[in-house]
């Protein structure tokens, strides 16, 4: 017997070998709403879950999409109000697929290369496939040519849903522009932090600088809900990662060996500074301010040191008198300098250049921890260390670059500055002010970007946050966060679905720069497994070329 | 061997009535039919047993008859009185030796043979559905009965009953996609 199709259509398009299960076809659509397509008979709606990849095979081209929504539909609008024998399997099978079936919304994002893993790349879709093209679900290839494949040199940092693909980041394109990691506390950002840096040092795509706050990244970090401990970049990596220190105490306590301990001198404190701590160390508008008049008087290098010695010496009166500021403020200053002052890390004069220190790691390819110790709960510190040691950074690299570009150096290489508790700095009141603030907004072009990790986005500076390039979001369950993190994303209505179901653990929503179209991830396990990865793998070819350039200099 | 039943007396675009050669020798409601040259094929839709003369009308006989067979015996004359015809849906035409299921250009001429079709006719003459749709607007009153006859009757010529039925519940499920009520009444005139 030859059955004839009743879902006429059932044969148009070529069908690539490379294709995966056929899913059904396209019924109606719009490029603003994305395509409805009607699941074929032997398709169960259960077997198609939101957020899963479809390929569209239209009569002269590809489209890749993503399933925004599961519906049931019928043909008959009575349906609904008829009583049917349900439980006689006869007429169920009968109406299943046919009068009452499934239907899934695809978003087609790109149009895929007419020959998969041609040098072609896929474009974004400006159009939608004609009435009856056939869905598949996306295969392997189609992922991979997509997200690119490890095989390319792309990181693998986990699988879509509901697939054991491996989803790969093309981590050059990810540096060029500042990352965000945010997510509710407990969600995972860490894990996943680690494994981008960890990807990152691999690959050689950039060096890094990371303020640690908490010590999770050095040495070893801890997986609080497993009860063990995983291992730091500089267990993984060895002389590649620097680790510095603020607490050589803790440290020792820890059993944690460091390459250098960080000593700052009063000399390297500048009033800018003194703006930035204003709201952590509760002083008011006119006491921060009062630090400029000081510089004024005292010089660039002293002024820190010349005013604790006036305090000590009881004659703040008599400055205040002189440069014309409140007494009162003058002596709020005083105190909440002096307190800040006594802090292990900071010295009266320091020759010791830290910043240069790092940037001498940084240029030869190392990437530099900070370890905060017990500082790290001091919020005051974190800000005041980071964000002193960035300034002096990113000096020297506008300095580098400028001279590059006139012809003169080596172009610096670029640079990943993770901060944790983005918000303290990027907060709408001092972004304006700090250094972080300045380098998310002039983007790239002095090859320095950032790495923001934030459980409160919604407290980042919107403008800063349009300038993130690419965003991992875990979980988020606060309103404000979820707006904050999705601004300015294009079809943030249904990603904010998306994002709100996540699980709570180990699974990201990352979209953004280095993206074709946005995706949810299951993060691969930070585990053994991962440093035999890691371990096993050597240097690239990027990093050995640079190596051998750097011997040489070539 | 197709088994001829009888002979074309009535003839239209979409149906004809046939007349029995013999009494109650009609095939079954939504049995399949043939007429010869041209090959026109329809499903049985009505059959009626009644006066030739419509002007005397059939009596009741059998009161003091021992048993319905008496009846008969007794009144041999009743054979020669009484005729069965049967309607029949054209379901499809065979033009230069191709099988089509929608209507033939000139209907059956009248005194065309008309044959019972075999097993095997009904099974190469059902591998396609099309005459479910016309046999669904044929206009008839009962045509939920006749398409389900034809489907209860054409089920077991098949090599696999179980996969034409469901063959023709999801082309049925086509066809009645905006009326499932009576979709579903059909479906449960030929669920197995």
């Amino acid at each position: 017997m030859t059955q004839s199709h009743e879902t006429n259509g059932a044969n148009r398009g070529q069908t690539a070998p490379e294709q995966g299960q056929p899913l059904g076809m396209v019924i109606e659509g719009s490029v603003s709403n994305g395509v409805e397509v009607r699941l074929d008979p032997g398709v169960s709606v259960e077997q198609v879950k939101v957020g899963t990849f479809v390929t569209l095979q239209g009569t002269n081209s590809r489209f890749f999409g993503v399933v925004t929504d599961v519906g049931l539909g019928s043909t008959d609008p009575r349906l609904k109000y008829t009583p049917l024998p349900v439980d006689d399997p006869f007429v169920v099978q009968a109406l299943q697929g046919t009068v009452a079936f499934g239907t899934v919304s695809v978003l087609p994002q790109l149009t895929m290369p007419d020959v998969l893993g041609d040098e072609q790349r896929p474009a974004a879709a400006k159009s939608i496939p004609a009435h009856f093209s056939r869905a598949f679900t996306a295969s392997q290839k189609d992922v991979e040519t997509v997200f690119g494949s490890e095989e390319d040199g792309n990181f693998w940092i986990g699988s879509p849903l509901d697939m054991e693909t491996k989803l790969c980041l093309d981590l050059g394109e990810l540096v060029k522009r500042s990352i965000g990691v945010f997510g509710k506390s407990g969600t995972g950002k860490t894990f996943l932090t680690r494994l981008l840096l960890a990807g990152i040092i691999q690959g050689g795509q950039a060096s890094s600088l990371i303020f640690d706050m908490h010590s999770e990244y050095g040495w070893q970090g801890q997986d609080t809900d497993k009860g063990v401990t995983v291992k730091g970049l500089k267990q993984l990596f060895g002389a590649k990662v620097s680790t510095f220190t603020l607490d050589e105490e803790h440290s020792r306590r820890r059993g944690v060996s460091t390459d250098e301990t960080v000593k700052l001198g009063f000399n390297h404190i500048e009033p800018e500074d003194v703006e930035l701590l204003r709201q952590s160390l509760n002083l008011s508008e006119v006491a921060a301010s009062a630090a400029y008049n000081l510089r004024e008087k005292f010089g660039e290098e002293s002024w820190l040191k010349e005013f604790l010695d006036a305090g000590r010496g009881g004659s703040l009166l008599e400055l205040a008198d002189e440069l014309q500021v409140n007494a009162g403020a003058l002596r709020a200053l005083y105190n909440r300098m002096v307190r800040f002052t006594r802090h292990g890390f900071m010295v009266e004069h320091s020759r010791v250049d830290t910043a240069a220190q790092m940037i001498e790691h940084l240029e030869r390819g190392q990437h530099v921890v900070l370890e905060f110790g017990r500082y790290g709960d001091d919020e005051a510190a974190y800000i005041l260390v980071s964000n002193l040691l960035t300034r002096r950074i990113h000096r020297k690299y506008v300095e580098a670059k400028e001279s590059a570009m006139g012809g003169a150096g080596k172009e610096p290489r670029p640079l990943v500055i993770v901060i944790e508790e983005a918000h303290k700095f990027l907060n709408s009141s001092v972004a304006s002010q700090t250094i972080f603030g300045i380098i998310a907004r002039e983007l790239r072009k002095y090859n320095v970007t950032l790495m923001v990790i934030d459980q409160r986005p919604s407290g980042i500076d919107p403008e800063v946050l349009s300038q993130v390039g690419t965003r991992f979001s875990c979980l988020l369950d606060n309103e404000r966060d979820i707006d904050a993190v999705l601004s300015g994303t294009s079809g943030s209505r249904a990603l904010r679905s998306v994002l709100s179901r996540l699980e709570a653990k180990q699974q990201a929503l990352v979209f953004g720069h280095a993206l074709p179209l946005p995706v949810v991830v299951r993060i691969r396990d930070y585990g053994p497994k991962f440093y035999e990865t890691i371990q096993g793998g050597g240097d690239s070819e990027a990093e050995k070329k640079r190596k051998v350039d750097e011997l040489f200099g070539g | 061997m197709a088994r001829r039943v009888g002979e074309v007396v009535e003839s239209t675009s979409t149906s004809f009535v046939a007349q029995c050669y013999q009494l109650e020798g009609a095939p079954a409601l939504g049995g399949l039919v043939r007429t010869d040259s041209p090959d026109i094929y329809g499903v049985v839709g009505r059959v009626t047993t009644e006066p030739l003369d419509s002007a005397r009308p059939v009596l009741a006989r059998g009161e003091d008859a021992g048993s319905e067979e008496d009846v008969i015996r007794d009144n041999p004359q009743l054979a020669r009185l009484l005729t069965s015809r049967f309607e029949v849906f054209i379901a499809g035409h065979v033009e230069d030796g191709v099988t089509h299921q929608y209507l033939p250009p000139r209907p059956p001429r009248v005194h065309s043979f008309v044959y019972a079709c075999s097993p095997e006719e009904t099974s190469l003459f059902t591998s396609r559905l099309d005459l479910l749709r016309l046999l669904l607007n044929s206009g008839a009153s009962h045509a939920d009965e006749i398409v389900g006859a034809f489907i209860r009757q054409a089920a077991p010529s098949h090599d696999q009953p179980d996969d034409f039925l469901a063959h023709v519940c999801r082309t049925l499920a086509v066809e009645l996609a905006a009326d499932v009520a009576r979709l579903n009444s059909i479906l449960r005139r030929i669920a197995p």
